[in-house]
């Protein structure tokens, strides 16, 4: 078989720019620090006295993450946060790592991250398809602080639109 | 050639009409076919989602819009009379197609999911009521199941599902309880998106005609894969898209019964599809226009027949076998992992897709590192959300064929499947 057929249309990418951006190979995703919170996730679990809790889901995948948040005395600061849930292994993981990243964090500074965050945090390019399950732990700290401060009203986030 | 003599069809030639093919995936998107990475041949195994599109079918959408392009039913002109000639015309061949009668029994849609949800407003909406039964299957896709339901709870018409065994199967003893007087209305898949699982329509047919109910076939991932015959199955309707059997998106085709569609109201109101209108009042055009409200997808209409006559000359039994063969290798080199579960009936019963999971490999991450190897399959719930619950799975990953596909695209999924079986092992 010969392949010297068409290939993705450079104009395709001229129109939604971002694309180019999150195309990267996607074996990339996979680098060994996903795999290595994926199967050893970091404050995996539950809380006895969190400040608050919160839960979501992806409903297209199926990922599910419950997260637990105790704050420092001051009612500001971010001291602990676990987690527990199910999915793919780009949604737990980056659960996971955020376990890890946000404790020192203010609830301020957390309502302002946003999915470059993330991306970032993961170090790998997260192809255009998967984006929602890497945003789905930080959208359901972020929507737990708002009803926690009285600014949201849900029973669970999604990560659907 | 050896290998070409070991399928039903000639796939080689086959694959000649379709550049797309030949593509490269996976590289490096700064420099669209420069960079050292781009060298990934692409292996196209989501057929079930959409198939893609030959030259001959292209070239009957390019030929439309450049050589005759005009709206149908409206002018006196020669551009619209051999518009209007050409999409009339697609009706025959679809009709001839699934073994209708004729034009007036098929009506152009959107995809197979309209064409539910025509019936389920035109018909549904009038005839059920709260004594009423709709009887589904539990492998129902949800064009069939979410329209049904939605229109039952509008009416208080009772939903009940025939059960699917361990075994992929309709349970028919379980079908044949649930189906009793107060049934309206049977809508089953012809051929599981998920399953594979061949359905016996023209049994559930009787069953239903038994008791005075209409059956409606989904027939999306029958009409592409196998040669189909709605008067002998003799289903009431029977419903299918161009888009998964070479034709182009936004057209599919609802076949009903004459006296059926004759005897329902139109479901969308407008032009071309009146005979006469006043301030006052509307009477309708005839078969299949009465259902074809306002200017349709005249080029994609004709070009499904294009789709139609490039399947039939490939031939649908011999389609169905290359299906058969596939399916059946892909279940066997499946079988031989550890830890893998498919879904479904035997190798050697089924449509040809295979859905499948990996033990500690979610489908979403599966896919993705499948997608490395340039492999494109499936994954999630393939709409099929309640049977993936039933199964106890969030997710799965699916491989579908086409006339296309080789035995050795099916060994790249395997090599692929078992680098993604090492990566988390
Ligand atoms: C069994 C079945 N029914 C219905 C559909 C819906 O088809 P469409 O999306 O073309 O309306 C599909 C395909 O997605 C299908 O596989």
């Amino acid at each position: 078989m010969a392949h010297t057929g068409p290939r993705t249309p450079e104009s395709f990418y001229a129109k939604v720019p971002y694309l180019k951006l999150l195309m990267g190979m996607g074996s990339d995703m996979y680098r060994q620090q996903i795999l290595d919170h994926y199967k050893n996730p970091r404050n995996h679990g539950e809380l006895e006295d969190p400040t608050f809790t919160h839960v979501g889901e992806n409903p297209s995948c199926g990922d599910t993450i419950k997260i637990d948040v105790r704050l420092d005395d001051d009612g500001e600061t971010i001291d602990y946060v676990s987690f527990s849930g199910d999915g793919c292994a780009i949604s737990q993981a980056s659960a996971s790592m955020l376990t890890e990243r946000l404790p020192g964090t203010t609830l301020g500074e957390l309502a302002e991250m946003d999915r470059d965050d993330v991306v970032e945090m993961l170090g790998v390019d997260i192809s255009p398809m998967r984006i929602k399950c890497a945003v789905l732990a930080e959208k359901v700290i972020q929507d737990g602080a708002k009803i926690h401060e009285g600014d949201l009203d849900i029973d669970e986030t999604t990560t659907e639109e | 050639m050896g290998v070409q003599e070991s399928y039903p069809i000639d796939v080689e030639a086959i694959r000649a009409d379709f550049p797309i093919l030949d593509r490269l995936v996976g590289g490096d998107v700064e420099t669209p076919g420069q960079g050292p990475d781009d060298d990934t041949p692409l292996y196209y195994l989501d057929n079930a989602a959409t198939s893609h599109t030959p030259e001959q079918v292209v070239e009957a959408i390019s030929d439309y819009y450049r050589g005759y392009n005009a709206n149908v039913h409206r002018g006196i002109h020669q551009l619209s009379q051999e518009a209007s000639v050409a999409y009339e015309e697609a009706h025959d061949t679809v009709a001839d197609f699934i073994g209708a009668a004729g034009r007036e029994e098929i009506v152009f849609t959107k995809n197979t999911t309209e064409a539910e949800n025509l019936v389920a407003y035109a018909w549904g909406l009038t005839e059920l009521g709260p004594d009423d039964s709709v009887v589904l299957s539990e492998m129902e896709h949800h064009a069939s199941l979410v329209t049904w339901q939605q229109i039952a709870k509008r009416t208080g018409a009772e939903v009940r599902y025939i059960r699917v065994d361990d075994d992929g199967y309709l349970d028919m003893d379980h079908a044949a309880e649930l189906i009793d007087d107060s049934t309206a209305m049977v809508s089953v898949v012809h051929v599981s998106n998920t399953l594979g699982t061949v359905n016996p329509v023209a049994d559930l047919a009787d069953l239903a005609h038994d008791h005075d109910a209409l059956i409606f076939v989904d027939g999306a991932q029958s009409a592409p894969t196998r040669p189909v015959d709605v008067e002998a199955m003799d289903a009431d309707f029977f419903a299918f898209s161009g888009h998964k059997m070479c034709g182009p998106t936004g057209i599919g085709a609802l076949y009903g019964k004459e006296a059926i569609l004759e005897s329902m109201q139109p479901y969308l109101y407008g032009g071309d599809m009146i005979r006469r209108v006043t301030y006052e009042e509307s009477t309708w055009e005839d078969l299949p226009w009465k259902f074809e409200a306002g200017t349709p997808s005249i080029a994609q209409g004709i070009a499904f027949a294009a789709a139609v006559d490039y399947m039939e000359e490939i031939g649908m039994d011999a389609v169905q076998a290359h299906e058969e063969l596939l399916a059946e290798y892909a279940y066997d080199r499946l079988s031989e992992f550890d830890g893998v579960d498919i879904y479904g009936p035997p190798g050697d019963d089924r449509g040809g897709l295979v859905a499948f999971n990996v033990e500690g490999v979610h489908a979403h991450d599966l896919s993705s590192i499948v997608n490395d190897h340039g492999v494109a399959i499936r994954a999630g719930d393939h709409c099929t959300q309640p049977l993936h619950d039933k199964l106890g799975i969030a997710a799965s990953a699916r491989a579908s064929f086409y006339v296309y596909n080789t035995r050795e695209e099916i060994d790249e999924l395997i090599d692929a499947v078992t680098d993604a079986r090492d990566l988390f092992a």
